[in-house]
This record gives C-alpha cells, sequence and structure tokens, in this order.
C-alpha cells in the first residue's frame, strides 16, 4: 500500500512541476513565437501582395475587434499615403481552412492582390493556389464588394487546374471577407490614417 | 568497470557514438539529414533534452520508484522537448519548419530513454552529466557528418548551421546526385559510414 502511494504522489509531483515549467515557457515565448510566425508564415505573402509600399507592413499593423473576434491589419504606404491594407481570412479548400492574405486599396476597393498564407491543400495540385503566381494575379484590380466564384460556377475566376475545391474556397473566402471589410470600413481608414508619412 | 568522467564523456564520441555503434535512434538520422543546418540542429536539439533529462533523472535516481521509472523519465523528457520546440519557435523558425515533426518526436527517441535507463538513473550526477554531453556531441557529429556527405552529393552545397550561408561546393555545371538526398539514398549512405567505421575500427 505504501508502495503505491509513493508512486502516485512522485508522478503526480512530477507531472504538476513539468505542467507549470511549461506554462511558464509557453507565456514566455508566446509573444516572441507570434512575431516569428508573421514574419516567416504572413510575412512573404504580405510583401508581394504590398509590394512597392514605403514602409514595413509587418511593424505598421493594428487590430480591429469584430464581434467576437480580433482582425489583424497590416498597412502599406504608397506615395505617402496609407491607401493599401492587407488582413487574413479563411476558405474551406480540400484538406481543411486555407488561409488568405487579401490586399485593398481603401481607396478604390479593389483587390491588390491575394496570397496563400497556410494550406493543407494537395501538394502539387491545390498547393499551386499558393505556388502558381498566375493563380493569385488574376484577382489584381477586381472590386471587392462583387462576390468572387470561378468560371465553372459562372464567375470570373480561372480555376487551378485539378484544384477546383481549393480555387472555389480561395474565393468563397474573399466574398466572406468583404463582409467585415465593408463593415469596419470606416474604422480601418481612420486607422490607418496613423500611419501614413 | 569505473570510469573517469572524461572516459564517459569520450566513449560517446567514438566507441559508443550513437547511430554508428550502437545503432540507435534512426528514425532522426536518417529523416533529417537531408542538409548540415538540419542535421545539426537536431543534434544539439536532443543533446540539450538528453543533458537535462540526465541531470534530473540522476538526481532524481533514488526518489523514483523502479516500478513507475519510465512514465517518470517519460515526463521528464517530454517537458524538455517542449521546451525546446517552443524555444526554437521563438528564436529558430525556419529551422522548426524544417524539423518539423522530428522534434516533438525526440520524446520517443531510444538514444534519450535509453541514456536515461542504462546509465543516468544509476550513476552520479557528474557522470551522468559527462554521459549525456558525449552521447550528445556524438549525436551531433554523426548527424552533421552523415548530413555532410548527403548534401555535398545530392544538391553540390554545404549549408552552414544556425546562419543563412550556403556554401556551394562544385561549379555551375555540377548535376546534383539527388538520389543522397532522398529517403533511399540516407540508408545506403547510412550502410556505407557504418562499414567504414567498422573497417577503422579493426
Amino acid at each position: 500500500m505504501r508502495d503505491i502511494i509513493r508512486m502516485i504522489v512522485v508522478l503526480g509531483v512530477m507531472a504538476a512541476v513539468s505542467g507549470v515549467v511549461l506554462a511558464g515557457v509557453k507565456s514566455g515565448t508566446a509573444e516572441q513565437i507570434e512575431y516569428q510566425q508573421l514574419k516567416f508564415v504572413k510575412g512573404p505573402a504580405i510583401k508581394m501582395i504590398l509590394e512597392g509600399c514605403s514602409n514595413d507592413p509587418l511593424v505598421d499593423r493594428f487590430k480591429i475587434k469584430d464581434g467576437e473576434v480580433e482582425r489583424g491589419f497590416y498597412v502599406g504606404v504608397f506615395d505617402g499615403k496609407a491607401n493599401a491594407v492587407a488582413y487574413e481570412t479563411f476558405g474551406k479548400g480540400f484538406g481543411g481552412d486555407v488561409g488568405i492574405m487579401v490586399g485593398v486599396n481603401i481607396e478604390a476597393d479593389e483587390l491588390l492582390g491575394i496570397g496563400v498564407t497556410t494550406h493543407s491543400e494537395t501538394p502539387g495540385l491545390g498547393s499551386r493556389a499558393k505556388d502558381d503566381p498566375s493563380f493569385g494575379a488574376q484577382f489584381k484590380g477586381l472590386s471587392i464588394t462583387k462576390p468572387f466564384k470561378v468560371k465553372p460556377d459562372g464567375g470570373q475566376v480561372d480555376a487551378v487546374s485539378g484544384a477546383t475545391i481549393t480555387s472555389r474556397g480561395v474565393c468563397q473566402g474573399i466574398t466572406d471577407s468583404s463582409a467585415f471589410y465593408s463593415k469596419l470600413k470606416p474604422q480601418i481608414i481612420e486607422q490607418a490614417k496613423a500611419f501614413a508619412k | 568497470m569505473a570510469k573517469t568522467i572524461v572516459q564517459e564523456f569520450t566513449k560517446g564520441l567514438w566507441e559508443e557514438i550513437p547511430p554508428f555503434r550502437l545503432v540507435l535512434g534512426l528514425c532522426p538520422v536518417l529523416a533529417v539529414t537531408k542538409t548540415v543546418a538540419n542535421g545539426v540542429g537536431m543534434g544539439v536539439a536532443a543533446t540539450f533534452v538528453l543533458v537535462c533529462s540526465n541531470i534530473l533523472v540522476s538526481m532524481l535516481r533514488k526518489s523514483i520508484p523502479s516500478q513507475v521509472r519510465v512514465p517518470c523519465f517519460i515526463i521528464i523528457i517530454a517537458t524538455f522537448v517542449v521546451v525546446v520546440e517552443l524555444v526554437m519557435q521563438a528564436v529558430a523558425y525556419p529551422l522548426f519548419l524544417q524539423l518539423g515533426i522530428f522534434i516533438p518526436l525526440i520524446v520517443v527517441n531510444c538514444i534519450i530513454l535509453g541514456r536515461a535507463e542504462a546509465f543516468a538513473s544509476k550513476n552520479p550526477l557528474p557522470a551522468s552529466i559527462a554521459d549525456g554531453l558525449g552521447i550528445g556531441v556524438g549525436f551531433t557529429i554523426a548527424l552533421g557528418a552523415l548530413a555532410g556527405i548527403r548534401e555535398a552529393f545530392g544538391a553540390g552545397t554545404i549549408s552552414v548551421p544556425f546562419s543563412d550561408t550556403v556554401i556551394q561546393l562544385f561549379g555551375p555545371s555540377f548535376q546534383p546526385f539527388t538520389f543522397m538526398v532522398e529517403a533511399p539514398g540516407a540508408f545506403v549512405c547510412l550502410g556505407l559510414v557504418l562499414a567504414l567505421m567498422n573497417l577503422a575500427g579493426k
């Protein structure tokens, strides 16, 4: 009996100490990890979309509360005016959620470009939505206010061949995002002003 | 039988160098040695976990009941692995993306559990630290060497660990021998290194 109690106590104490240590390390590194993910996962997409801006969008960012969720916006400064923002939205792909970074010109409500950030699509098929620049390029200049659809659904976007579901998910994600974009637009313009140089 | 601290350390470098002599921990050895930077990164992460777990296991060896020693070792090892995973995400994110699943898999790396069970749970603290360091450094050297061979032939480059520098070994007309960086190449390469070490050991 004493043996059993000893085992339980030793294992219990070790697990508890381990939990405390890990919680400490986790909260200690959380901020740094967030920045690293921003830099290496979202960073390339943001840089591509806001190409040619005179600031660093990864530094010039703000968050707006939209009901329960908090949405991050990255500001691009062109010709001294903070007239572009990029934000992330999600669409349903073939293998799960597809993260899409969307760049919008807030003066003209036009897409500057899109880029896929995270996905779990089939390599070589759905993954081309991220790797093939010609897919993202066709969104450039389209109006954010109109719904996006792939051509088989009667829309304007050429789907990646062999990956209609992924392409449809990307379109759906951008279409969904136009709803919160329009809703938050006054706040976005207000906040973005601060970054103009 | 009694060895000095120095002997405990140096045995990990040749006599008991993990992947080649003990033929343990082959999963990461085969999987992450595509580039030198990945191999050495993995080796350093495993060394940290190994030394820390050896220290704790050795210190606690008298208070851990022998019936539950393996769960206790696993708690200690898993804790340090998660610490490594978080710290690596915070300071070396590209390396973390490259190594991916193989970082959490250090928990089940048999070298680490093997040293805890076979050595640290029976030996005093200084010897356990020396043993952990020696085996860890040996593991890192082994990974680095194997990765060096594979990367040099398979890609014609050597990537310097902990920096973005990549050295081009051959001229622009080099045709990469891609077999070497694929999984079968890892087995062939490991086999050849094992054979060479057996030859040299005779």
